[in-house]
């Protein structure tokens, strides 16, 4: 058997490397964001958001941007045969799980670090709440990662894949988003971040991405049975 | 086991294969043993269940009933124990488009857990058998469907497979590239299952012969 970290190191390079080469994920997730706030700038007309309004924002924007990433996350292995050729290898199926769980993760972070600035700029009087956000973005980006690499790998075979993605992903996000919201609401608040609550929610979302690794974890290996 | 039993293990027992996709069974009853070191040639015309056949062998598709047991190890139980001691060669190439041939057989090393420097020198040299030294570095999707089929071939053989399972190996290829591959995945290379269309082109290398037929018990010949 080849050993588990040399295996995700070869699946997790080579999803970046393509991306690096095709663009086809990464630009199109930011543009959807950066739109995506211009329209709520006008839509709510308003200069400036704070508490849970800004929260809601920032979190619906990023949710649909990533269900662009995610749809696309098994596309490779599907139509250019990346399933087989790693099912005729010797290693441990689950680490796929883990490659792609870690390239979107890496997405994922690559978008918040153009849009959240972005988003700062467009709403926020003041940052100070955007430093203690990482570790909220960081948190609830592992989620979303588990489970849209898990959604991802069910849809991938089917001809409804951009529908299905979205149509099971979105209800299981919800426990993520009502956590990640709750932990951004007072961060994002008007006269400073407060920490009211935040580590609670924040172990919501350590609980939400240990349940959906491990579940993703189990499962993958049987998902890639024919 | 002694030495003398070991030897008479085949590499492929298959007793009453079935499987079924749905209501429609593709394989039924199929049966053959093929000795290490000989070669087989499947022939059948389109949905006969060559291609089937094949998957099942290569650990790709489970069977539905019947008995399989390929280098020793029962299908699909032991599945996991034959991965990496097979190289699959099937319709599609098994190549990422947007990664170069190079990086796509680096990729396919890693896996198979070749260190860094016995892969480069396999991939030079299974490249140049292919005659593909000075495309390697183009991206994949890049190359004619030709030079693909190189491509696959050497990704088929890159980690020196005990067990070829080629699906019309000959696809694509030009009479030279079918003169090169030959060196690589020819009857010279092992124990080998080859699923073809062109009986003329691969009888004269074949150690048994199975004919599959729509419907019709499969005879090994």
């Amino acid at each position: 058997m080849t050993s588990s970290r040399t295996a995700f190191a070869a699946i997790l390079g080579k999803d970046l490397r393509a991306e690096l080469r095709t663009l086809q994920s990464l630009p199109a997730m930011a543009l959807f964001a950066i739109t995506a706030f211009i329209i709520f700038r006008f839509g709510l007309d308003r200069t400036s958001l704070s508490g849970s309004l800004a929260a809601g924002v920032l979190w619906a924007t990023l949710l649909f941007a990533a269900v662009l990433g995610i749809n696309r996350l098994f596309v490779s292995e599907r139509e250019e045969g990346g399933f087989d050729a790693i099912r005729l290898a010797p290693i441990d199926r689950s680490v796929l799980f883990g490659a792609k769980v870690a390239a979107l993760l890496v997405y994922l972070i690559a978008l918040e670090l153009v849009t959240v600035p972005i988003f700062a700029i467009f709403f926020l009087g003041d940052a100070g709440g955007l430093f203690p956000l990482i570790a909220v973005l960081l948190l609830a980006d592992f989620g979303l990662a588990a489970t849209g690499t898990l959604i991802s790998s069910m849809a991938v075979n089917s001809r409804a894949r951009d529908l299905l993605v979205p149509l099971v992903l979105l209800p299981l996000s919800v426990p993520l988003m009502i956590a990640a919201t709750g932990a951004t609401d007072p961060l994002l608040a008007v006269g400073g971040p407060s920490y009211d609550r935040f580590g609670t929610w924040l172990m919501v979302l350590g609980l939400y991405d240990l349940i959906f690794g491990l579940v993703g974890y189990a499962v993958f290996d049987f998902l890639l049975e024919d | 086991m002694p030495p003398a039993q070991k030897k008479a293990v085949p590499a492929i027992r298959v007793a009453g294969l079935r499987r079924d996709y749905g209501d429609r069974p593709a394989l039924d009853g199929v049966g053959f043993e093929l000795a290490a070191g000989a070669s087989l040639v499947v022939l059948g015309s389109n949905g006969a269940g060559k291609t089937t056949l094949l998957r099942i062998l290569a650990t790709l598709l489970r069977p539905s009933g019947g008995e399989v047991a390929v280098l020793g190890c029962s299908l699909p139980d032991e599945a996991w124990k034959l991965r990496g001691r097979i190289g699959y060669l099937g319709h599609e190439p098994l190549l990422y488009r947007d990664l170069s041939g190079r990086e796509n057989l680096r990729f396919q090393a890693r896996l198979h857990g070749l260190g860094p420097e016995v892969a480069e020198a396999r991939i030079e040299e299974i490249l140049r058998a292919v005659g593909m030294q000075r495309r390697a570095d183009e991206r994949v999707a890049e190359l004619s469907a030709g030079m693909r089929q190189r491509l696959s071939i050497c990704r088929c053989v890159l980690h020196r497979p005990e067990l070829l399972l080629l699906d019309e190996p000959d696809s694509n290829l030009d009479v030279e590239g079918r003169e090169l591959a030959r060196e690589l995945i020819g009857p010279g290379a092992g124990t080998r299952v080859v699923v073809t269309h062109d009986p003329e082109r691969f009888l004269p290398e074949a150690d048994q012969v199975l004919r599959l037929g729509i419907g019709e018990t499969a005879v090994l010949s």
